[in-house]
């Protein structure tokens, strides 16, 4: 195999990983965009929502009709997160709410652990088996397929805000509150239509990861972190940022593993955080978003 | 995530420290534990007397490594079998089991309670290398045996500061020597590629395994890493398979291994000779893995599957099923762990009745003193065997290949001491 198959083939993979950082990227991203708050606990409610799809297949259901109940279960208890969990101490100091997340991961996480137990459980892989070989370049079709489903549910994404009036609402929610609700917006309803959103968001990238990673209650901690990264760098208000952040973390994050010798395996999860660091010191609002300006 | 950890364990930390001011402000006149006459004079009798004898455990029972805190249930099971027998020469045992969320500040926090307010005899098990690392200077301290810790780290042997404690089930290094062995007869110019936990038992049995195939045609071409943290362990798997080796030594841990073992049966292009250690071999790792895409996966054990037809009429396992029933009915007689507990309960049985006085010191002697003793769950011709300068009970192994539904034993058991020699630091 010629250096450069070699390294065409851990773009793929770095691809391939970055395409399911991206998704829960998209996730943070869509809330931080709605209520300014970075959500600690998506991945746990990814994973949570991943249980469910689970458990209704162990009780019977095909995936493709799992899928959907699944996603609709997400977008309601994602409502239900804000209106309970998140609504009583909306207007606190950031730090307040960001620990309120950090507590609502914690209680996901074992909550998820007392019912269904820590031990791995297989999740069914909706793509077939197999892959594409391009010139000794092999995409597994799962890659292709989480590519895909990303792609998608950017599309819809857009369509939503861009082409519909309940968009409109929602964008100009996220861009003045204040504003929105004395024109008659009810502002409390379109923040938890964002959560209820990115919990769908999240419910997709817990399932497309699952056949993957193995289903257990520490599945989305360690692509938390990467998220992170994708979404600090694309800019935590921009959802193409996201996309765009959480490929380019997964590529870089695969070629610095495998090219860089000082790095290597061992110092592969350094590289995300490094990633967060340069892009706080260079450029705050990450490549895509929009520096907060504020009126002296 | 990291950050998350980091707070967890530091309002752990926090609990466990507060615990311990509180008990020090506590312990009160009653502190002195009792001491025995005669011959054994001046040794700690605490927790023993002729009719009964308290032992405590620590387990996992809730938290990521939960799956293991069913071990103590086999415990449990044998003492109440051995009680309703006639007891451990003549004395009842009482088991308390603690539970530490397999997190080391808890673990402390729990042998602290078990020898200040419970007063145990010996602290019989303690789960996992970070718990036992947590809590052995302590308990070398106040001299109470820690026999036959669950865990494989190679230290727990040779150390030579904590006298107070040994392990029991055969360490990493054994364990990668007995791969070795399987390798350099079967194998002789293998190419290895390693995929390893970057951790203390990642580097133990790598390390064993790379000390053993030393100067033999069986040569370590690529190794790769992970950590407890990463997401998955699929680019470590897509460059071992560019190494082209014949076999891939997998140690990992449960998830991981599930990860490394399907991305193995994906990957048509490469089929080396899969080696799953030992701590990933359980059924709910090959599982979800599915079982036709594990078959001929090999690894290594030491005592009886419960689940293995072969065993169906030995007198111990059938003693085990029984008694499983009756006294933990809620537990699966058929998970290995539970098996593995009822043989580690056997194996402090001889140690106590090997007892010269029954005292602390006379268990801490007994453990160190094993000659060949056979105990029923362990697999024929593995015994327990320490001495002077042997603190390893069990480095005996046979290897195992995975032929549809379960695990088949091949091959002879190998003493991995006779073959390598001593393991030293």
């Amino acid at each position: 195999m010629s250096t450069l198959t070699d390294l065409l083939q851990q773009v793929v993979e770095g691809i391939g990983s970055g395409a399911v950082y991206a998704s829960l990227a998209l996730a943070l991203v869509l809330i931080h965009r709605f209520t300014g708050i970075v959500n600690f606990a998506q991945g746990e409610l990814a994973m949570l929502s991943t249980y469910v799809a689970w458990q209704l297949m162990a009780s019977g259901m095909p995936f493709w009709l799992a899928l959907p109940v699944t996603l609709a279960v997400s977008f309601v208890g994602g409502m239900l997160v804000e209106r309970l969990v998140i609504r009583p101490v909306q207007g606190a100091p950031e730090l307040t709410v960001v620990i309120v997340t950090v507590g609502l991961f914690i209680f996901v996480n074992a909550a998820a652990g007392l019912i269904w137990s820590f031990t791995v459980k297989a999740f069914p892989q909706p793509f077939p088996d197999g892959g594409i070989d391009l010139a000794g370049v092999r995409m597994d079709w799962s890659t292709v397929g989480i590519i895909g489903v990303v792609a998608v549910v950017m599309g819809l994404l857009y369509l939503l805000f861009q082409h519909t009036s309940i968009g409109l609402v929602m964008r100009a929610v996220a861009c003045n509150p204040e504003s929105a609700r004395l024109s008659g917006i009810r502002v409390s309803r379109v923040l938890m239509l964002g959560w209820g959103l990115a919990a769908t968001v999240g419910a997709v990238s817990g399932v497309l990861v699952a056949p993957v990673l193995f289903l257990e209650p520490n599945m989305m901690g360690g692509v938390l972190i990467y998220a992170f990264a994708a979404a600090t760098l694309g800019g935590f208000d921009s959802p193409v940022g996201a996309v765009v952040g959480g490929l380019f973390v997964g590529v870089a994050e695969t070629l610095a593993g495998a090219y860089v010798d000082v790095i290597g395996p061992d110092l592969k999860v350094g590289v995300p955080l490094v990633i967060i660091l340069a892009v706080l010191l260079v450029r705050p609002q990450g490549l895509f978003g929009r520096a907060a300006v504020e009126r002296a | 995530m990291r950050n998350i950890t980091a707070l967890r364990a530091a309002a752990a930390a926090t609990a466990a420290l507060l615990t311990a001011t509180a008990c020090s402000t506590q312990r009160g006149q009653d502190d002195q534990g009792t001491v025995a006459g005669g011959t054994c004079k001046g040794q700690q009798t605490t927790g023993i007397t002729d009719k009964t004898i308290k032992l405590g455990g620590i387990y996992p029972l809730s938290g990521p490594a939960s799956a293991y805190g069913t071990i103590s249930k086999g415990v449990a099971a044998y003492f109440k079998y051995v009680n309703d027998h006639g007891g451990i020469g003549g004395r009842k045992v009482d088991f308390v089991v603690r539970d530490d969320g397999y997190q080391p500040p808890k673990a402390v926090e729990e042998a602290r309670r078990l020898v200040e307010r419970e007063k145990v005899f010996a602290v019989f098990q303690t789960l996992g290398t970070p718990s036992t690392a947590a809590v052995w200077d302590y308990l070398n301290q106040q001299k109470v045996p820690q026999p036959f810790v669950a865990t494989g780290a190679s230290v727990w042997g040779t150390d030579t500061k904590h006298p107070w404690t040994i392990g029991w089930q055969p360490n990493y290094v054994a364990e990668a020597r007995m791969y070795a062995k399987y390798l350099k007869d079967e194998k002789p110019k293998a190419k290895v590629a390693v995929l390893y936990q970057n951790d203390d038992f990642g580097k133990d049995l790598l390390g064993g395994f790379k000390k053993a195939v030393a100067g033999s045609g069986v040569k370590v071409i690529a190794e790769e890493s992970y950590e407890v943290t990463d997401p998955s362990v699929s680019a470590q798997m897509t460059s071992l398979a560019r190494s082209k080796a014949d076999v891939l030594l997998d140690v990992t841990t449960p998830k991981f291994g599930s990860q490394a073992l399907a991305a193995d049966a994906k990957n048509t292009q490469w089929n080396p000779v899969h080696i799953v250690n030992n701590v990933s071999s359980s059924a709910a790792v090959l599982k979800p893995v599915g079982f036709k895409n594990v078959q001929g996966v090999v690894s290594a054990t030491y005592f009886k599957d419960p689940a293995d037809p072969r065993w169906a009429q030995d007198p111990e396992v059938k003693t085990y099923q029984d008694a499983m029933h009756e006294y933990a009915p809620d537990a699966d007689p058929a998970n290995q762990f539970n098996a593995y507990g009822w043989a580690v309960a056997s194996s402090l049985h001889k140690a106590l009745d090997a007892m010269k006085c029954p005292t602390r010191e006379g268990l801490r002697d007994a453990v160190r003193n094993l000659r060949d003793v056979k105990v029923g769950m362990l697999l024929p011709g593995v015994t327990l065997s320490t001495g002077p300068d042997d603190a390893f009970p069990i480095e005996t192994l046979q290897l195992m290949r995975f032929k549809g539904e379960r695990w088949q034993l091949f091959g002879k058991p190998v003493d991995t001491r006779k073959e390598f020699g001593p393991l030293t630091d």
